[in-house]
């Protein structure tokens, strides 16, 4: 059931990696004997119910977090080494921008830190900008933009460091259906013209199948992968495609997962 | 916004108005009843008959009053700040220039100070817990106490004139800068420190790019309670120092002369300053906030 990619070639490799959180009331186990092996190129959609280790997974990921057990390996090296070589982008689930900062010094930020020319900078900042159709939106501040907005530069943000790994957690979550379909159509033109390794963190199941090349359900108490899915939906797929008899059948697949993970029982 | 501040200001000049009004009323009538007990005295050895308006009228004009009337320190205040020039010795604006000196001095000192031991305490684990009881401690001693020593060590070694007197001002100003800074600098939001992390800035980045910033509300909401403080720290450490002139000396010389009248004008100069020094940090705060919102309209 589980794609394995050629050892040393994956993006991102585990083997029974778990982390458990010890709190007040006694351990966490957040994650529980995750194995996944992500390949280049591949956009995966990570899905499960809220507390199912979604963030926590991409958290150990970006190294933000530590796992307890298992492996993990970011490009063949462990976390915080890809960390500290910048090998991915990570988007939060709020925009997490400084109010300080106009929208193009917003943008800039990791350019700044990471030492890349003022030149390089303008010209990036205003190429992903223009992606995220926000030009012409360069000299505002944060407040005087409306939350898809924000989350929009939120996104250009990551995309400037240009990293090969994206990691996203819930970044459309909070926005209208309108918005978020629109970003999903953008994003996913993104990945078709870039061909970046994705990993996307949702909990709509529409979202996951249209975006995704793959789509790993995951369960909660402990977190777990309960199903992984490949989806060979066309690469020039739109909107559209929503209603088509194998979007609703991959659609139906997840949920199975996701009930088979009682991911719909009361408790 | 400006037309807001302009509507707030409009709406807080009748009540201000009202409340100074009843203050100088209640002046007035306080005047004739601390000062009644002395001129009934007098009224009684000299046989002389009186009534209430008759002590109202003597009260208001006595040469040394228990407590003077408004109008006496009015004159009183004229005579000092008005009619005489600024170089004077008798010249109140003379004896304020030397305080706000002192006071300013402390006050950049110990704002400086207090910005130092904040960055100590956040970025080192074993400072906050070995600094911050001592800084506390050092709140709870009387700077009435304090102060003579300070001047009479540091005069001990040499060190006298503006030095000691800005020394016991720093003292109290750093308190609170450190308390604001402290909590400024650990302000910003777990997930902007994240996102910090996988950037993979070092510390120093995450200090000028995001702590710094985002400490600066904090900074000022300090400063306004450290600018006050240092007038008075000044004053208080112009009361041993009595020679040297300010308006702690003034205050010296009137409780020294029995003058009661000098020693209200001076502490009214020494309020107007705090005012007006507050007043500045306020429209700096102002300013600062704007820029730093970018523009949008701050609540201060
Ligand atoms: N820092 C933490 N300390 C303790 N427990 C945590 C922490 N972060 C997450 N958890 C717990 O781990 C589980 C997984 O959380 P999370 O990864 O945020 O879930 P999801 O993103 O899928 O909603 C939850 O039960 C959550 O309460
Ligand atoms: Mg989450």
């Amino acid at each position: 059931m589980t794609q394995t990619a050629q050892p040393g070639s994956a993006v991102v490799h585990t083997a029974n990696l778990s982390l458990e959180f010890s709190t007040d009331d006694g351990p966490v186990h957040a994650l529980s004997n995750i194995n996944l092996d992500i390949a280049p190129g591949e956009f995966i959609s990570l899905i499960g119910p809220s507390g199912c280790g979604k963030t926590t997974l991409l958290r150990v990921i970006a190294d933000l977090e530590t796992h307890t057990g298992g492996e993990i390996e970011v490009n063949g090296v462990s976390p915080r080494e890809a960390r500290e070589s910048r090998a991915y982008g990570y988007v939060f689930q709020a925009p997490a921008l400084y109010p300080w900062r106009t929208v193009r010094r917003n943008v800039m930020l990791p350019l700044e830190i990471m030492g890349v020319s003022r030149q390089a900078r303008e010209a990036r900042c205003a190429h992903y900008l223009d992606l995220v159709n926000l030009d012409g939106f360069e000299n505002k501040y944060p407040w005087q933009l409306s939350g898809g907005m924000q989350q929009r530069v939120s996104i250009a943000r990551a995309l400037s460091v240009e990293p090969e790994l994206l990691l996203m957690d819930e970044p459309f979550g909070a926005l209208d259906e309108i918005t978020r379909d629109h970003l999903n159509q953008q994003l996913l033109d993104l990945w078709r013209k870039t061909g970046k390794t994705v990993v996307f963190v949702t909990h709509s199941i529409p979202e996951a199948v249209f975006l995704s090349s793959r789509v790993v359900v995951m369960s909660p108490r402990p977190g777990q992968v309960i199903d992984d899915i490949s989806c060979n939906l066309s690469r020039e797929r739109t909107l559209d495609i929503r209603e088509t008899h194998e979007f609703l059948e991959i659609a139906h697949r997840v949920r199975d997962g996701l009930k088979a993970g009682h991911s719909y029982d009361d408790d | 916004m400006t037309m807001i501040n302009r509507l707030v200001h409009q709406g807080a000049f009748l009540p201000v108005l009202t409340v100074v009004a009843s203050l100088i009323v209640i002046w007035y009538a306080g005047a004739v009843y601390l000062n009644s007990t002395q001129l009934i005295d007098r009224y009684q050895k000299k046989g002389v008959d009186w009534d209430i308006s008759r002590l109202a009228q003597d009260a208001w004009k006595m040469e040394r009053p228990v407590l003077p009337a408004p109008h006496q320190v009015g004159v009183e205040l004229k005579k000092t700040v008005l009619d005489k020039r600024v170089t004077s010795k008798r010249s109140l604006v003379y004896h304020a220039g030397i305080t706000l000196s002192s006071s300013l001095l402390g006050f950049a000192l110990g704002t400086l100070l207090g910005i130092v031991l904040a960055i100590g305490i956040v970025y080192v684990t074993t400072l906050d817990r070995s600094l911050m009881p001592w800084i506390i401690a050092s709140q709870t001693v009387p700077i009435l106490a304090l102060a003579p020593m300070i001047i009479v060590v540091l005069g001990s070694v040499g060190i006298t004139g503006l030095f000691p007197k800005s020394v016991i001002s720093m003292y109290l100003c750093f308190f609170p800068v450190v308390v604001g800074m402290v909590k400024g600098l650990r302000s910003p939001e777990p997930i902007l420190i994240d996102q910090m992390r996988t950037y993979s800035a070092s510390s120093t980045q995450v200090f000028f790019k995001l702590r710094l910033p985002a400490s600066i509300p904090f900074l000022f909401a300090s400063l306004k309670v450290a600018i006050a403080l240092s007038v008075v720290g000044a004053i208080v450490a112009e009361l041993p120092t009595g020679g040297q002139g300010g308006l702690g000396a003034r205050l010296l010389t009137g409780s020294y002369y029995g003058q009661i009248t000098m020693i209200w004008s001076a502490l009214i100069v020494a309020s107007v300053v705090s005012a007006l020094l507050v007043t500045v940090v306020g429209r700096l705060e102002r300013i600062a906030l704007r820029k730093l919102n970018g523009g949008q309209a701050v609540a201060v």
